[in-house]
């Protein structure tokens, strides 16, 4: 990861294309993701948006907070429309219509990515189009009511698995998408958090230089939704990559990168703790929790040294 | 003038989509539609077309493609059938409320359960309320022309709807016929290439699709149905332009023998054909009948219809789909576009032609005669499933 310094900020652009104004709540750490995106991408893009909270509070009609051509057609088809756009503007080009460049990235959230539109996106990565896909992962469906997807971190209570006498919430692992689109031999996965800027910008502009479909996964916090105060969204986003829960990485054409290497791990319960998601966790399911997190990292920087 | 070939309806639609100059075809494959994309996939292959295929993983991808493709501004071709237009269904939607002028078309096939891949109208009728152009041929020639007309009307800036032409599956995709193709010149003059007022283009943002609040979306979804509404005018003018052009005639409403008949029998698609040989015969025995074939489903040609069958005594309507617990999608249209009327003739509905059922020359005569005897007994709201097994 690039040395941060005190003038680095000043480098990024002013200019915002994903505009303020729009209807998130106070603290999302999803909005402040696409915000970086978007100024990392430039003007020269065409944004292909799933479902989610992400359409809903920015294109309420008649406003929009977009000023880069965006479309929004269903949930689980952001892939496969963005791969659309990218086969139409090919077959325009090489038939004389003259067309400025454009970069085509497609956003979906954790349901759109994990669940719903898996398929759509296998089937975009596999036919080789040229785009982007950002998966903002806030861990559940929470425009909907924080239900519970498969992005969902075990011990987590949401509505749809709710911890209660008899259940602590969420009992399955979260699905490993990264390692799904790492599967497709695609040129370039990462993963990134809005409480690394610099690296998320960064990775950003990587993927779309790279000819081919790519895949970045962004950890967005949720403070409605994980059940903490607005202002923590940042020093949560920290946590999870200090406690070794959401590990900045890349995967350049199989080769994995490991971005950001704390001396120590903290513990998870670090993590933990300050989220009402997780409040009715025992010592013995956080020590569950530490034992899968610790093996999980210990098996990336495997993959790192290979 | 262009050149007589034999050619099978499916290759016609193809061969029409190769001169309409298409850019992206996106399809998934599903019997009886695969020959028309197999056909186009040659095309591209052999370099007789130069347009882009995707080989998506699913129906419903399929047209999710075709949307991105539409909204970027290019001329998007997509066929499929039954339980593959069922996938697509909410993409379908979608289509139409973001006015794309995608033309599809459909090899019309029953839907499951039990599975059949043979030919009826339940997709068609399945897609009804969803906002395309749905526009009915009957033989092979037609297949070609109307797909040229498919991407005229589609396209047309006052109309800007996606457009569904339908072909029987088997009965008509599979069916081998002479078909004139006409000049790539002349279909070049007659289908332009287009430029959708609304494009993806970083150029000049749009924001397309969009959430409406119950404050809007009564506005956005009333703006889209006099769309489609209006579009009955320009499918009007592109039907003379074409017949002027290419000298074959389409109408919304078409009519076979139907001067001084007291009694019409009306059919949708290729048993239009066999149909016509019944009334020929049934003519002949003395009685005073016609034929009235919908060509246009959606939007339904009101005006056209009641001028057709207004003098009649009676009106016959078989639907090749059912509408469980209740009368066949097109009788009970029919009977709407009728109901207000002063002078309307009776009306007898048939359901048959399920999943492949052939309806013989002698089935539609025999089907005519019962509506006859029908009406005269007074069962009139008696629905009537056509050739079915007691046992």
């Amino acid at each position: 990861m690039e040395t941060l310094s005190i003038y680095a900020p000043r480098l990024v652009t002013k200019r915002q294309s994903f505009t303020p104004g729009h209807r998130a709540c106070s603290g999302c750490g999803e909005a402040l993701a696409v915000k970086l995106v978007m100024k990392a991408l430039g003007k020269d893009v065409i944004v292909v948006m799933a479902t989610g909270c992400m359409e809903v509070i920015s294109t309420q009609l008649p406003y929009t907070a977009w000023e880069v051509p965006w479309i929004h057609t269903l949930f689980e088809n952001a892939a496969t429309v963005a791969t659309g756009i990218e086969s139409a503007r090919k077959a325009l080009i090489r038939k004389g219509t003259p067309l400025s460049k454009a970069k085509i990235v497609a956003i979906g959230g954790d349901g759109a990515t994990f669940d719903i539109g898996l398929g759509a996106i296998s089937g975009a990565f596999e036919r080789g189009h040229d785009f982007l896909y950002i998966c903002t992962d806030n861990e559940a469906y929470m425009n909907t009511g924080i239900q519970r997807s498969s992005a969902t971190p075990f011990g987590a209570s949401t509505t749809t698995q709710p911890a209660g006498k008899v259940s602590f919430g969420q009992g399955t692992w979260k699905k490993n998408m990264p390692a799904i689109a790492v599967a497709h031999d695609i040129p370039y996965v990462a993963t990134a958090c809005p409480s690394y800027p610099f690296d998320l910008m960064n990775k950003i502009k990587k993927a779309v230089a790279i000819e081919g479909p790519t895949y970045i996964h962004i950890l967005a916090v949720c403070p409605t939704g994980w059940r903490i105060p607005a202002d923590v969204t940042i020093r949560l986003g920290r946590l999870a990559v200090e406690t070794g829960v959401f590990p900045l990485y890349e995967v350049e054409n199989g080769k994995y990168t490991l971005n950001y290497e704390p001396p120590q791990l903290r513990p998870v319960i670090d993590y933990l703790k300050p989220q009402g998601r997780f409040r009715h966790l025992t010592p013995e399911l956080i020590d569950k929790i530490q034992q899968r997190v610790s093996q999980e990292y210990a098996r990336l920087k495997e993959k790192v040294t290979q | 003038m262009g050149r007589r070939v034999a050619f099978e309806s499916s290759c016609a639609i193809a061969e029409a989509a190769k001169m309409a100059n298409i850019d992206v075809c996106a399809a998934y494959p599903i019997t009886p539609q695969t020959h028309i994309v197999e056909r186009i996939a040659q095309l591209i292959a052999d370099g007789e077309l130069d347009a882009n295929y995707m080989p998506v993983e699913s129906e419903h991808s399929a047209l999710s493609g075709c949307l991105g493709s539409s909204a970027a501004g290019a001329r998007t071709f997509i066929a499929t059938a039954g339980q593959g237009l069922e996938l697509m269904h909410e993409v379908v939607y979608v289509a139409s409320g973001m006015r794309l002028p995608i033309v599809m078309a459909v090899c019309n096939r029953a839907l499951s359960v039990p599975l059949s891949i043979w030919g009826d109208h339940s997709d068609a009728m399945a897609v009804r309320d969803t906002g395309w152009i749905q526009i009915f041929a009957e033989n092979a020639q037609q297949a070609f022309d109307l797909t040229l007309c498919a991407f005229r009307i589609a396209e047309d800036p006052a109309v800007l709807l996606p457009t569904m032409l339908h072909i029987d599956g088997f009965h008509l995709s599979h069916v081998i016929e002479p078909v004139l193709l006409p000049e790539q010149e002349e279909v070049n003059e007659f289908l332009p290439r287009y430029h959708h007022p609304f494009v993806l283009d970083p150029k000049s943002p749009v924001t397309m699709g969009d959430f409406a609040t119950p404050a809007l979306y009564t506005e956005a979804k009333v703006g889209q149905d006099v769309a489609l509404r209006n579009s009955l005018k320009v499918i009007l003018q592109v039907f003379q332009e074409f017949g002027e052009r290419f000298g074959r005639d389409y109408s919304p409403v078409e009519t076979y023998k139907t001067e001084g008949a007291e009694v019409l029998l009306l059919t949708m698609g290729s048993f239009s054909e066999v149909a016509m040989e019944a009334i020929d015969r049934v003519r002949g025995a003395g009685e005073k009948v016609g034929l009235v074939r919908l060509r246009l489903w959606r939007p339904f040609p009101f005006e056209q219809f009641r001028q057709v069958v207004n003098q009649a005594r009676l009106l016959i309507v078989l639907d090749r789909a059912l509408s469980f617990g209740g009368p066949g999608p097109v009788c009970s249209e029919v009977q709407a576009a009728l109901y207000h009327l002063r002078q309307r003739p009776q009306v007898v509905g048939f359901i048959g032609g399920l999943g492949g059922r052939d309806i013989s020359v002698e089935g539609f005569q025999d089907m005519v005669h019962r509506g006859i005897n029908k009406a005269k007994q007074g069962k009139l709201g008696e629905i009537e499933v056509f050739d079915v097994r007691e046992q």
